[in-house]
């Protein structure tokens, strides 16, 4: 009997720990995909966030390091700079990427730093149980926004991959979604992208994932995917961002 | 090896390079400026990489990937920019990696000032950071001894996969002396086949983490660290004793501060006064060991811990002379400087017995 669909050889046998109906686990999944594609897993050393997704090295059959909350760019610079033969990726929530590690996903994209960064957009902090993040959507209910977040004194959603396009050391940067089969299909050809620009050497990389949450947004799972078609894509268009020559 | 003439900091720099380190992180901090200078002037001739990074933060962050990447590594900082390393210094300690951080103190709290101090030690010794942790820390007293320290620092982290901090001061930093650079013998070293190079299954998948959420894991991890803790307290502990054979008042001091002591033993032994001087090189593990075999001595009336700080090793020193003698504390703080003749009018005082 042929085999029509296998785990990647990039993602161990560990199972998620995510909760049901949270793209965490498809995103993992594309991105190992795309390691086996490339065949660059034995090359590949990737760095953990704190968030939902710190476990991360448990999942990624590769070498991994997990970093301090919001410093993965930091350390993804460590170990580029030590290896710049071998593949870094940085995979970071947006509490991590967008609050606490501002700074340094900032000057790593600046710096041009050979890297590439998974940035999981899912407007909310999932690990802590719910908080307000730098991208939840104006009204948007969490539990450190109980009345919507208002922009009178909690400022915008932040767009984070338009902001970073600004910048000279940024090779590409695509925003994606995961929200059904044909934008999965989408999102995976963007981490191909991004790991491609990086191996050619060609500076900063990154690809935007507009996720769920269904347990910290109080959705379903369908509800949840509904709720990034019509609340989050039009204010955090989809498409690429910068992509130089 | 013939004696060049050089500063503090350059010499830290140079004594990194020739012990193998090829990476520095760093942000710019007064009193410690020359030694990222210098990092970035010679990293690049030897193939190694210089990094201005963005922060404190980033740097030490940068420390931790490059460290657990296998690399020999180091960053250097001063007072301020210390405190925001503490959760990166945390981090690398949970995760075992070795690295070297120099302290270039200067007075706090706060934004404090650009003089020399050592109001660092209790940050330094006592952990800085959050969590059940140590750092090994080495307190160079001369310049020739920071370039020492520095490249056996390098090895003593190598071996027990421990971060290790340098912990000087402004004077030392920005002072002038000749140094030589010695051929070392190099220890054994454990091979980093920890380190995340790229996974090719030859080995165990490498992954630099301290993340350890069961909590009986987590406290046989602690507990691992804790029996190499023991290890290093029983090799590494250094401390050297001047002129403390049939002293009355021995005087303990590290760093800058005893080297002015020295010059209060030779003022004090012109007055027939004999002081000793009790020179931890060791901040941590501390020698506790070599209090108590001085403090049961008849000569020994009294101990004094002098220090650039309101007094924090003199905690430890009271500690180990554990109530046998009296233990007394002066400093000066905030970039002043203690005068031997102040120190000398303390002496005799605690010899009169008006303190
Ligand atoms: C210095 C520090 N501050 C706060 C935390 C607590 N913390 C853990 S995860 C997290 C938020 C993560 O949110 P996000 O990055 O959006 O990831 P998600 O869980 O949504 O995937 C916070 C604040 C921490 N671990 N360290
Ligand atoms: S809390 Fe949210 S982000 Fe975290 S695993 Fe659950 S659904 Fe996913
Ligand atoms: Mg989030």
């Amino acid at each position: 009997m042929a085999i029509v669909f296998k785990k990647p050889e990039s993602l161990t046998d560990n199972p998620f720990h995510y909760c049901p109906g949270c793209t965490h686990g498809i995103v993992h999944r594309l991105i190992a995909e795309v390691m086996d594609e490339l065949n660059i897993r034995q090359d590949t050393i990737g760095v953990a966030p704190v968030g939902c997704a710190v476990f991360a090295y448990d999942y990624f059959n590769c070498d991994m390091q997990e970093a301090a909350h919001g410093r993965a760019p930091a350390v993804a610079t460590g170990i580029k700079r030590v290896h710049p033969d071998k593949v870094v990726f940085t995979y970071q929530g947006d509490g991590d990427l967008a609050s606490i590690g501002a700074a340094e996903i900032v000057h790593a994209a600046n710096r041009g730093e050979k890297i590439t960064t998974i940035f999981i957009n899912n407007a909310i902090y999932g690990m802590t149980g719910g908080q307000m993040a730098p991208t939840t959507l104006l009204g948007q209910v969490t539990v450190t926004s109980p009345y919507g977040r208002q922009a009178e004194t909690e400022g915008y959603p932040i767009r984070m991959s338009e902001m970073l396009a600004t910048l000279a050391g940024v090779a590409y940067i695509e925003r994606v979604s995961v929200h059904d089969i044909k934008h999965i299909n989408q999102a995976k050809k963007a981490i191909r992208k991004a790991f491609e620009y990086q191996i050619a050497g060609k500076g900063f990389t990154m690809v935007e994932v507009l996720s769920t949450c269904p347990t910290n947004w109080g959705m379903t799972p369908v509800e949840s995917l509904e709720w990034v078609k019509d609340r989050m894509i039009p204010y955090y268009p989809l498409g690429v961002k910068k992509e130089a020559e | 090896m013939s004696k060049v003439l050089m500063k503090g900091n350059e010499a830290i720099a140079e004594a990194a390079i020739q012990a193998g380190c090829r990476y520095f992180f760093g942000y710019p901090i007064t009193p410690q400026n020359e030694i990222p200078a210098y990092m970035a002037k010679r990293l690049p001739m030897v193939g190694g990489c210089f990094l201005q990074a963005e922060s404190e933060v980033a740097a030490i962050n940068m420390v931790y990937g490059a460290a657990g990447a296998g690399a020999r590594v180091m960053t250097s900082s001063s007072s301020p920019g210390i405190s925001l390393k503490q959760e990166g210094i945390s981090y690398i300690a949970g995760a075992e990696l070795p690295c070297l951080i120099v302290n270039i103190v200067r007075g706090g709290p706060g934004l404090g000032g650009i003089q020399p101090a050592q109001s660092d030690y209790f940050q330094a010794v006592k952990g800085g950071g959050h969590g059940d942790y140590h750092l090994i820390v080495l307190a160079p007293s001369t310049i020739q001894e920071m370039v020492d320290l520095v490249q056996e620092g390098f090895d003593i982290a190598d071996q027990y996969r421990n971060p290790v901090m340098i912990l000087g001061d402004g004077m030392l930093g920005q002072m002038m002396e000749p140094v030589e650079f010695k051929e070392r013998k190099p220890r054994q070293l454990p091979p980093k086949d920890w380190a995340t190079t790229g996974w090719k299954g030859d080995r165990p998948r490498a992954v630099i983490n301290s993340l350890f959420i069961d909590p009986q894991v987590l406290e046989e991890h602690v507990q691992r660290i804790y029996k190499k803790y023991e290890a290093i307290k029983a090799n590494e502990t250094k401390v050297e004793c001047y002129n403390c054979e049939d002293a009355e008042i021995i005087v303990s001091a590290y760093g800058t501060t005893a080297r002015i002591v020295r010059s209060v033993i030779e003022l004090a032994a012109k007055e027939g006064i004999k002081v000793g001087l009790i020179r931890p090189i060791t901040l941590w593990p501390f020698p506790a060991d070599t209090f108590s075999s001085w403090v049961e001595r008849d000569h020994v009336k009294a101990f004094l811990t002098v220090e650039m700080s309101m007094g924090q090793m003199v905690e430890d020193v009271t500690l180990s002379v554990g109530g046998r003698k009296p233990s007394y504390f002066y400093g000066r703080t905030g970039g002043m400087v203690p005068n031997p003749f102040d120190i000398l009018d303390e002496i005799k005082k605690i010899r009169g017995g008006n303190r």
